[in-house]
């Protein structure tokens, strides 16, 4: 099962908080398991957001980042029922995606 | 100079009086700062897919799984929890009914369905998981654990009496922790949890995501680990004590509404 993933968008006058959590271990390469092995990178490396099929960010993230990565920003103009869709993409080719409406 | 000694003493309290006292709202600001950015939601949906999942030699689901609401009922069942279960003639918390209903709708043994109650980090357990979509479902309940039958009496009592009890290598009791007020290890407060004020917020965000090593605690897991620092044998998965014990706090934190699962330190 892939790691699950969630989007809040809520609308505030005409800014909407958009709010997105995504399930992923973000390994740094630094780590080493119980035998004494590095764990192998394993990090988002492209979150790509859309508004109502148009792209609006793209963009790159490191294994900086850590673990279950959440990312919030708002977006102006939006209306009621705007669809967001957020994907990301890792260094071994995974992908995941979610969508929702702005409510 | 003996005087001006006294004064240079008597700074010295206040400024470590108002020190503490920024720190506590330092920590408080943490607090809400790790709560915006938790995932919990994931542990939530995961554990959502787990429920509906089929298992075990019945190759069942535990949708059917009655936490004291009805077959299948979740919606504030937690809140109502723990409580006395005719079918079995005891009282159990939600770790322990699930136990017993894996058990019973999946046909899963005790020891393959406890063979791994707590996970880490890479790997969260399965009752993690299910706790915290259980416990997810009872947002805004108020919490009213049963308070009626005998048994429910009973287990509030034991667990009040063992919150007392000084036992083991350290002859400690809960109390010799919880008991005072404005006591903490590190930056973590020690709540007097046979204080309602104190049980109440406590109650309300249990099981919870720890953020220091990016676990979901569990109830049990908690009482466990309070075992574990008191130098005395951990209890059995389910035990009475447990149940007894949670049974204890929830009757003294009861009325709060429900907003976890948390996010803790």
């Amino acid at each position: 099962m892939a790691d699950p993933m969630k989007i809040r968008a809520t609308l505030k006058g005409d800014l909407a908080d958009v709010r997105v959590l995504m399930g992923h271990p973000m390994e740094t390469g630094q780590r080493k398991d119980g035998a004494g092995k590095p764990i192998p990178l394993h990090f988002i490396q492209e979150v790509t957001v859309k508004l109502n099929g148009k792209t609006v960010i793209e963009g790159q993230i490191s294994q900086a980042i850590s673990r279950n990565p959440v990312f919030s920003f708002r977006v102006k103009g939006a209306k009621s029922g705007d669809k967001v869709e957020i994907s990301w993409l890792d260094n071994k080719g995974d992908t995941n995606r979610t969508e929702a409406a702005i409510a | 100079m003996l005087v001006s000694g006294r004064s240079v003493l008597l700074t010295a309290a206040l400024t470590l009086a108002a020190g503490s006292a920024a720190a506590q709202s330092q920590f408080e600001k943490y607090q809400k700062m790790v709560a915006e950015g938790s995932p919990v939601e994931l542990f939530e949906l995961v554990g959502e897919g787990l429920w509906k999942k089929p298992q075990g030699p019945k190759n069942a689901s535990l949708e059917q799984c009655d936490l004291g609401l009805g077959a299948g009922v979740l919606q504030g069942a937690y809140a109502r929890l723990p409580r006395y279960f005719r079918d079995v003639d005891r009282v159990m918390d939600l770790e322990t009914r699930m136990l017993h209903c894996m058990m019973t709708l999946q046909g899963r043994s005790l020891e393959e369905a406890t063979k791994r109650l707590f996970g880490n980090a890479d790997k969260p357990s399965e009752m993690e998981y299910l706790s915290a979509y259980v416990a997810g479902q009872s947002r805004g309940h108020a919490m009213a654990p049963g308070q009626s039958h005998p048994r429910e009496q009973a287990a509030y009592e034991l667990g009040r009496k063992l919150y007392f009890y000084r036992t083991g290598l350290w002859d400690f009791s809960c109390a010799s922790c919880h008991g005072e007020e404005g006591k903490r290890i590190r930056m973590s407060e020690l709540p007097v949890l046979y204080k309602p004020e104190a049980a109440r917020p406590l109650i309300a965000t249990w099981p919870a995501y720890r953020v220091s090593n990016s676990t979901f605690k569990t109830m049990q897991w908690r009482i466990n680990n309070c075992f574990r620092q008191m130098r005395t044998p951990e209890p059995v998965f389910g035990s009475e004590v447990v149940n007894a014990m949670n049974m204890f706090l929830t009757v003294t934190a009861q009325g709060e509404p429900y907003r976890g699962p948390g996010t803790k330190r």
